[in-house]
């Protein structure tokens, strides 16, 4: 159905509707942390930071069978426009929540009893798009500390600008109020796999566009996992793994 | 790691006989790097590397009322967090001691060396005036971060503009601005943090080093005229400082003021 | 006191599930990665069988032992075993023993019972006190907490000279096959040096000097991701930075 709109609709930055923006991913950039990785879509910039397994306080949070995972999300305070006030918020504790439903099914914890593995997520530069470029930006710091994991997440957002999909939604599309407006739709899926591990919504859409949309998130998803496996790849080419 | 007992006899045995572990000298730094846009939402933005050292900084501008006691004055608002990405040792939740101190210690620096105009971002006198937000982040931690954060916080200020604003006076953040924030021409201001250890006292601590201090003392420089001018300082830990050793600091910190300014030409 | 602790590196060594044979072929794979495809083969460590291929199930270099196939990390946290040398930190004395910090993820405990000598429970502190460093050998891991021992060979008190840390799934190759590469920096430097498991790594020498360069004999050693002809390189570094 892409095929027919795509002539007709015109994105305001000129990319085709299933072209994601510029990615670019780095591995190793936070020499303290067992495991760190940038990820970026355009102009979104999200770190993240990996410690752990490690010693999990207080004590009765401790879980007997595995790790628990403890993501934590927050924007900068300049990374958007109105200066965002240090500490967390009700909307960063909820993607902190859900990148951990997002990352956790990937993992093994097992092995780790009574222990944490903490993932440090934060957003330098917001256009749109943070948290699916956060959970990419984790799952990088994860595997490269090391924890067991059966394969990579990968996670894009897919939008409806009135009745055509999109991938890897802007700012300013975001804000796109023709037609039936803008829908968001953040997912996440295991790399090698049809399992999605993300999926958050604002807006509407008509259901059985939806299978449109994870074919598209599919798509996309495939071109983040190559962007992730050449990121870690190459901490180890480039000699540059030092701690 | 924590600091064990042999590995800080040993630093004091190596202090004693002038050497450390990466080969530097006493009071040699490592080396610096400045760039800038970290986040194209900041006025200005820097990014600070000492050694493994990291620090982000950035400036956001927002309009506010000014303090009774200044009405002729911007504000200007220093803060930090010292965010657990950056060290096993930070953790989430409310700041310790050292996340209190930080951006109190950089806010002096910058505000006593006046390297802002306040005067000069007032827009209606009494009612309207700018703030100035500092933010400082750590992203990695290994030593020396309070001179870390006053660099990127002046490498930040430098490198800000002011926000437009739009017909109705409100600010536009997306209109492109070329006025930059009124700095006192010539005034730029560091921080040196001398550490003691044992009877030496070193610059620059890598975070093992800093961990086997005794006590700190963090100054801060600027040039006024052609002048050395101290503008602030605070001492922490227990452990005594010497007259000696404040007298052999004094000599130290204008020749280091006026190296890292050199050094520091090709970046601000 | 050297050999001793030489010896108990050796024994390490064998029990080690990654020597450095340098012969053997490796490929960097990413967790879900397809290593080989068939089913001859068997999955070992960091890697599982999926279907009709071998997956990998850790960021790593994959390694194929006859029809065995398994993923040695190169990152990551000591995560602890049994029978591992380590070295510890005392952080607190309790009445029945010292806990250590060992730079894992459970709490370390030594018994009073496993000094290597009978302590009087009224001067444990002067066996060993909050800060004092110890080489010693994890004898169980539970999954409240880990116990650990002084008795035998090369363990004990470490005294005078300094820790540091390194990514502790570099220590293999610190250590080299069996020994090869410690043994030629204690040569060089003329330095005692105890490696644990966990990363933690002590060096006393005769002077700092000679301290100070097996330091960073062992952080070339680490810092390098590819471990081939390492051994060439050491020796190569050595002669440059005489």
């Amino acid at each position: 159905m892409a095929k027919e709109k795509e002539s007709s609709f015109k994105r305001s930055d000129g990319r085709k509707l299933n072209e994601m923006r510029p990615m670019i991913a780095k591995v190793g950039i936070i020499p303290n942390a067992d495991g760190s990785a940038m990820f970026t879509f355009g102009n979104t910039i999200a770190i993240a930071a990996v410690y752990g397994p490690r010693k999990l306080h207080p004590q009765h949070m401790q879980n007997p069978q595995k790790a628990v995972l403890r993501c934590n999300y927050d924007l900068l305070s300049f990374s958007v426009s109105d200066r965002k006030k240090p500490g967390p918020s009700r909307r960063s504790q909820e993607i902190s929540k859900v990148t951990e439903w997002a990352l956790s099914p990937a993992l093994d914890l097992n092995s780790f009893p009574n222990t944490v593995v903490d993932v440090q997520i934060y957003i330098l530069q917001a256009d749109a798009g943070t948290r699916t470029a956060g959970i990419n930006a984790a799952s990088l710091a994860l595997a490269h500390a090391g924890i067991p994991m059966r394969d990579l997440i990968c996670s894009v957002a897919v939008g409806k600008l009135d009745k055509n999909l999109v991938v890897d939604l802007t700012k300013e599309e975001e804000d796109f109020e023709e037609g039936e407006g803008a829908t968001d739709f953040a997912m996440a899926k295991i790399a090698n796999s049809d399992e999605f591990t993300l999926m958050q919504l604002d807006g509407k859409i008509q259901p059985e566009v939806i299978n449109e949309v994870t074919k598209l998130a599919t798509e996309a998803c495939k071109q983040i996992y190559e962007v992730q496996k050449k990121a870690l790849k190459d901490v180890v080419e480039s000699n540059g793994g030092k701690k | 790691m924590e600091i064990s007992n042999l590995t800080k006899e040993t630093l004091i045995r190596m202090f004693k006989e002038g050497k450390r572990f990466d080969s530097r000298q006493l009071t040699e730094l490592r080396d610096i790097e400045v760039s800038y846009n970290v986040s194209n939402k900041a006025e200005g933005s820097a990014r600070v590397k000492i050694g493994k050292t990291e620090v982000v900084v950035g400036v956001k501008m927002a309009m506010g009322e000014p303090y009774p006691d200044s009405p002729d004055k911007g504000n200007l608002t220093v803060s930090a967090d010292l965010l657990p990405l950056a060290s096993p040792r930070f953790e989430m939740g409310p700041p310790d001691f050292p996340g209190i101190e930080l951006p109190r210690l950089v806010d002096r620096i910058i505000r006593e060396s006046h390297i802002i105009q306040l005067d000069k971002l007032v827009i209606k006198e009494g009612e309207k005036v700018w703030t100035v937000f500092i933010d400082v982040y750590p992203i990695n931690d290994d030593g020396n971060l309070i001179d870390a954060a006053s660099l990127g916080a002046v490498a930040a200020l430098k490198n800000a503009k002011i926000p437009m604003l739009d017909k109705d006076g409100k600010i536009d953040y997306d209109k492109d601005s070329k006025e930059s924030i009124p700095l006192t021409k010539d005034i730029s201001p560091l921080s040196f943090s001398f550490f003691k250890i044992g009877d030496s006292v070193i610059l620059d601590p890598t975070r093992e080093e800093e961990e086997a201090a005794d006590a700190r003392i963090t100054f801060g420089i600027s040039k006024w005229n052609g002048q050395y001018v101290i503008n602030s300082c605070q001492k922490s830990g227990e452990e005594p400082l010497t007259q000696a050793e404040i007298e052999n600091m004094m000599s130290v910190i204008t020749k280091k003021f006026d190296e890292v300014t050199q050094k520091l030409k090709k970046y601000i | 006191m050297r050999n001793d602790i030489n010896e108990a590196h050796d024994a390490e060594e064998d029990i080690s599930s990654s020597g450095s044979d340098e012969s053997k072929k490796r490929k960097v794979v990413v967790p879900g990665e397809v290593i080989v495809s068939g089913e001859d083969y068997l999955p070992g460590e960091g890697a599982k069988r999926l279907g009709e291929n071998i997956i990998s199930i850790r960021f790593g270099l994959a390694e194929e032992l006859g029809r065995v196939i398994k993923v040695i990390p190169i990152f990551g946290a000591f995560v602890p075993r049994r029978n591992n040398v380590i070295i510890g930190r005392v952080t607190d004395i309790t009445f029945y023993g010292w806990l250590l910090d060992i730079d894992s993820a459970s709490s370390a405990f030594l018994p009073i019972e496993e000094s290597p000598r009978f302590v009087n429970k009224n001067e444990m502190e002067q066996f060993l006190a909050i800060g004092d460093v110890v080489s010693a050998k994890i004898w169980s891991v539970k999954s409240k907490g880990i116990d650990l021992t002084l008795k035998g060979k090369g363990l004990g008190k470490l005294e005078g000279g300094f820790i540091f840390r390194v990514i502790p799934s570099r220590v293999p190759r610190v250590i080299g096959r069996e020994g090869s590469m410690i043994n030629l920096i204690k040569d060089k430097t003329g330095c005692q040096i105890t490696v644990g498991q966990n990363g933690w790594i002590w060096i006393k020498g005769d002077n700092v000097d000679a301290e100070i360069k097996a330091r960073k004999a062992i952080e070339f050693v680490t810092d390098k991701v590819h471990i081939e002809g390492l051994t060439d390189k050491v020796e190569k570094w050595f002669e440059e930075n005489k």
